[in-house]
């Protein structure tokens, strides 16, 4: 379980660009962030930095646990939930095998994959192939494994964009429910999150305390 | 390991899935097979002198057509995101994908291979070792397509690229394996040929999951 995450100067560069330096930022327990910035700003590549897939050009990432300072592998491997643009669901595939083989690997089970079937009101698209799907659709059978497999960082990358109104209202209140059990989330958006969160402009000011 | 093996069921679920995957790669095999004595001629007794090395070399090109998407779907739709942060590293992830690869394909081929061997009029007595070589050498061919393909993830020319890279990687088994089916049908010792095409799908194995694993993060940076 993680309590903390520490990012301490971190700056990133993707091909001969910098997109950002000196960012300074700490999630606790029970902290949502939502980040924001220009199209192109590095909402993302900071979303795949802290999941380790990015590696920065300076500073460093530090994962915090109930006894101190966590491996930072470990951290990634086994506290952490990713939900990006793409959802990683196999066209070809029902969404329930998919759901179970994401569910399964990130250390769920298959009840658990069920509860979050029914929390999420998938029933209905069980049983169709992920290409028969619209993109809502698919967004919420990837944000099942949030749920399938409790994990205590949630990192989203414009989660919401594709949901309906319905569905956003849903999700909200899931990322509380988050929260209230000591869960982080740390969003790219463009529209505010419906929870209460720290605003993180990306490309502008860069000092922020947790 | 569980999770290894929840990944393996995943990748043979895929390749056996819908688009063929191993009848596709027997339908190529079978191709190649009825192509090659169109060109080289009809005469029987060259065509049963060819027989085992046609039988052999479209083995490789089966087993090289039927992955060089093995990394780039995964890559394409994010599911390697979701892979790289799972609770395996990466290079049991190659492992699982290589691995699924040849028990849906390498393994179907290298028992379809006796029968196009045949059906070139080449001697019953090479069959066992055709198998053996198929089997061990599909391993090979495996792992080593496994790493051409992650190492051209992303290239638009992905095809291609990644034969020209796979290729010349798949030499010394096709040398290996077609020596030794050589030597027992000329009655000569064939146990070396044998004994380097296990070593070196050993080596494959050992070290392609290495190479794969960097190649995809590399891929994913």
């Amino acid at each position: 379980m993680l309590r903390t995450i520490r990012i301490k100067d971190l700056s990133l560069v993707r091909g001969e660009r910098r997109l950002f330096s000196g960012l300074n930022l700490e999630i606790g327990a029970g902290e949502a962030v939502a980040l924001t910035g220009r199209n192109g700003a590095g909402k993302t590549s900071l979303l795949r930095a802290v999941a380790g897939l990015l590696r920065p050009d300076a500073g460093n990432i530090a994962f915090d646990g109930a006894a101190g300072e966590l491996e930072a592998e470990t951290a990634r491997a086994e506290a952490l939930h990713m939900v990006g643009h793409h959802d990683g669901l196999k066209s070809t595939r029902s969404a329930w095998e998919e759901l179970l083989f994401q569910t399964r690997w990130t250390g769920g089970s298959e009840a658990s994959a069920r509860d979050a079937v029914t929390r999420l009101d998938l029933e209905r698209l069980l049983d169709l192939e992920v290409r028969r799907l619209s993109a809502g659709q698919r967004r919420r059978v990837a944000l099942a494994r949030l749920l399938a497999s409790p994990r205590s960082l949630w990192l989203l990358d414009e989660p919401m964009a594709p949901l309906d109104a319905g569905h956003r209202e849903g999700f909200g209140t899931l990322m509380a429910e988050h929260l209230a059990s000591g869960g982080m989330i740390l969003a790219a958006v463009h529209d505010p999150l419906p929870i209460p969160s720290l605003n993180v402009e990306i490309g502008r000011s860069m000092e922020i305390g947790g | 390991m569980s999770a290894f093996l929840v990944l393996l069921r995943r990748e043979l679920a895929l390749a056996w899935g819908k688009g063929g995957g191993p009848l596709l790669a027997l339908a190529f095999y079978a191709c190649v097979v009825t192509l090659l004595p169109l060109a080289a001629g009809r005469a029987p007794e060259r065509l049963a002198s060819l027989a085992p090395g046609i039988a052999w070399l479209a083995l490789a090109l089966a087993a090289l057509l039927s992955l060089e998407r093995l990394f780039e779907r995964d890559f394409e739709d994010g599911a390697l995101d979701l892979l790289a942060l799972g609770p395996a590293p990466l290079e049991a992830v190659a492992v699982a994908k290589c691995l699924a690869h040849w028990l849906a394909a390498g393994a179907p081929l290298a028992l379809a291979a006796p029968i196009a061997a045949l059906a070139l009029g080449a001697s019953t007595a090479i069959i066992p070792l055709l198998i053996a070589c198929a089997l061990a050498g599909g391993l090979a061919f495996s792992f080593l397509g496994g790493l051409g393909a992650s190492l051209a993830l992303g290239s638009k020319r992905g095809g291609l690229l990644v034969a020209v890279i796979v290729l010349p990687l798949y030499v010394p088994p096709v040398i290996f394996g077609a020596g030794a089916l050589d030597a027992l049908a000329g009655g000569l010792p064939w146990t070396g040929g044998l004994l380097l095409l296990l070593a070196y799908s050993a080596a494959a194995v050992a070290l392609g999951p290495i190479a794969m694993a960097a190649a995809c993060r590399n891929a994913l940076d």
